[in-house]
């Protein structure tokens, strides 16, 4: 008994310590930096020979044997390949050190710019960069006033899945899944997380244009609370939240889930398992994704980064991304070395398909929708709205 | 004693403290700023008190079902049981300890699912168990059932038959038995296993978003926002409510003296 009450005096003992501690050590800055300025950073201004390794931070799926091989071979650069799961997970490891590019999706690359961790990028020391189709350059999510900051990997969009089976009439938007969600109670899926209030923003955006919502990832207090009320809403009818795509692949399979937001390479896979499915991009728009390379600050093998980003975005290689992750290759070239089909399918190069997505970005206190005179809400209240939700 | 104090302690005082601090908004380091707005929200919003009571709920439940469950298994293992079936079964009982959890885990999903065997046969008569807290606590209370019946197990076999004997000869049935002997001596090892199958459950959150359906319990949350949030300082907020609520639990459970006999 004795003992027990010891080691209560010296847990409290050591966290009183700790505290102490913890007040001596406050370095002073200053809890929040609303909106940013990109740091002044150089660009690189030429190239030269390769430093023989280069260090890449990727996501699952976008640095495979297949295609990092032959670039090994072909410009003497030894790669070491770190995957992420997260865009959170991602903005950590570059932030740590250690790597010389990474791939980086809308939600993570402005964190990057603006602690400075990447620099501007050269598109001219990239020669690929002149086949990227046009409306993937100078995006809010890759470039700075007009700098680019990265090179366009590849895009996609979140899509209106459902079971062809048990969802009649077809639906033709996201209707199905808020206002009309009753209507298949217990069989809707969403997806789990935070980024996915911006779907419910983008209808809200759509549905009632007195909110004046403008941009989905810029929603400032009252516009989050109606998306977060339509979200509780839409819970009520939620079977389950999925997160990977394994898990929507088999729920859609045991008829668990009949209709909810889903990516095209689930898609595929589930018809693929016999499962009677159809995706569309409907006509209101959707969220999506569209990635960037991008090269670190404190890079010391930035001659073979540059050679990494040419490389992964030329003809042969984007092809074999795109196909193995599902997804739209950014290099139009790569259309003709893919599977038949492949590129029809993710509409690749399709402007018009490409601008009804609205990508993911990082929301924050000032408004990316350019409204200066409210404060938004910023991906950390995003992330307890989810939960929230969730309840 | 000592390498316990730094390897654990510290790193708890370590947790306690992040708590107090904030980050920032666009890189996420931590902003070592005093401050206790973490644990006002913690406070002040619904969500959390609801996810904590859910989580507590399920651990409770969780328990109580592995106590039930494990109670004739043990009973018979250390009593009825022959030598050579004991081990057996003792073997039985550890075997799913050899398996991944996942694999588990997923093993019920399948079962859960609205074509799955569970509900083939529930259908038939009207009922419908399909993702949700039920399967959560029905999931659990399997994974954990091994770290209930292993003590019970042991405190049973500490029972000299002689006195299951003495009680018989003075008079007492199997039930009384069963109520005025067995169980007092058994207090112990049920408490012991019960802060297995408690403490597991209140930090899980893998099983529950593999058979819970919508549900989070508090593992979920910290997971949230640590890891998609990267609000480390909240997380480890959230953090102290098991640790508090073991606390409590452990304080409540040396009261009634069963860790004494330990």
């Amino acid at each position: 008994m004795k003992r027990t009450r010891t080691l209560t005096a010296l847990v409290t003992i050591g966290a009183l310590g700790l505290m102490m501690s913890g007040c001596g050590s406050d370095d002073g800055s200053s809890p929040s930096a609303a909106g940013f300025v990109a740091p002044d950073l150089p660009q690189k201004e030429s190239l030269g020979a390769g430093e023989g390794a280069v260090s890449i931070l990727s996501w699952a799926g976008y640095a495979e044997k297949d295609w990092v091989e032959p670039f090994e071979k072909a410009t003497g650069c030894k790669a070491t390949v770190k995957t992420f799961n997260t865009s959170d997970e991602a903005v950590k490891l570059m932030t740590d050190g250690g790597y010389d590019v990474v791939s980086a999706s809308g939600d993570a690359s402005l964190r990057l710019i603006a602690a400075g961790t990447v620099e501007p990028v050269n598109t001219d020391l990239v020669p690929n960069y002149a086949d990227v189709y046009p409306f993937l350059k100078d995006k809010a999510w890759n470039s700075v006033d007009g700098q680019m900051y990265g090179i366009p990997h590849g895009y996609g969009a979140n899509l209106l899945m459902w079971n062809t089976d048990k969802v009649k009439p077809a639906p033709t938007d996201w209707s199905i899944v808020f206002d009309g969600a009753s209507a298949y109670s217990g069989k809707v899926t969403a997806y789990d997380s935070p980024i996915y209030i911006a779907d419910a923003a983008l209808y809200l955006m759509n549905t009632q244009p007195d909110l004046g919502i403008k941009d989905p990832y810029a929603l400032d207090k009252d516009q989050l609370a109606a998306a977060v009320d339509l979200l509780k809403m839409q819970k009520e009818h939620v079977g389950e939240y999925w997160s990977d795509y394994a898990k929507e692949q088999s729920a859609f399979k045991t008829g668990d889930s009949v209709v909810g937001t889903t990516w095209q390479v689930i898609a595929s896979l589930a018809e693929g398992e016999g499962t009677k499915v159809k995706a569309i991009l409907p006509d209101s728009g959707s969220t999506g994704w569209s990635d960037t390379w991008m090269v670190a600050t404190k890079s010391e093998h930035k001659n073979c980064a540059y050679q990494w980003l040419n490389e992964i975005i030329s003809p042969k290689a984007n092809a074999a991304v795109a196909q193995y992750f599902g997804e739209s290759p950014a290099n139009g070239k790569a259309c003709a070395l893919a599977e038949k089909g492949f590129c029809e399918t993710y509409h690749a190069g399709d402007a018009s398909y490409a601008e009804k997505i609205h990508y993911w970005t990082t929301p924050t206190s000032s408004c990316l929708d350019g409204r200066t005179d409210v404060k938004c809400t910023t991906y950390q209240e995003w992330t307890q709205a989810w939960t929230e939700i969730k309840g | 004693m000592l390498w316990l104090g730094v390897a654990y302690l510290v790193a708890l005082g370590g947790l306690f403290v992040t708590a107090f601090w904030t980050t920032n908004e666009f890189s996420n380091t931590l902003v070592r700023v005093w401050n206790t707005d973490n644990f006002e929200q913690l406070f002040t919003l619904d969500v959390y008190r609801t996810i904590t009571l859910r989580t507590i709920g399920v651990a409770v439940a969780v328990t109580v079902i592995d106590a039930i469950v494990a109670f004739p298994i043990a009973l018979f293992m250390a009593k009825v049981a022959s030598q050579r079936w004991q081990r057996i079964m003792l073997i039985a009982v550890l075997m799913p300890l050899w398996a991944s959890y996942l694999v588990k885990a997923y093993a019920w999903r399948a079962m859960f699912s609205s074509t799955g065997p569970v509900n083939s046969l529930l259908d038939p008569l009207g009922l419908h168990l399909g993702y949700g807290l039920p399967a959560t606590v029905i999931t659990l209370a399997y994974l954990w059932l091994p770290y209930m019946i292993l003590p019970m197990f042991a405190g049973l076999e500490r029972v000299p038959d002689s006195v299951l004997e003495a009680s018989a000869d003075l008079g007492a049935r199997g039930g009384t038995t069963l109520r005025r002997v067995i169980l007092p001596i058994l207090a112990p090892a049920v408490f012991a296993g019960s802060i297995f199958t408690f403490s597991l459950t209140l930090g899980d959150y893998i099983a529950v978003k593999i058979v819970g359906g919508t549900n989070q319990l508090l593992g979920n949350a910290v997971y949230d926002s640590a890891l998609t949030g990267s609000n480390l300082p909240f997380a480890a907020a959230l953090a102290t409510i098991p640790v508090v609520i073991m606390l409590v639990y452990l304080a409540a459970v040396r009261r009634t003296g069963a860790l004494d006999e330990l």
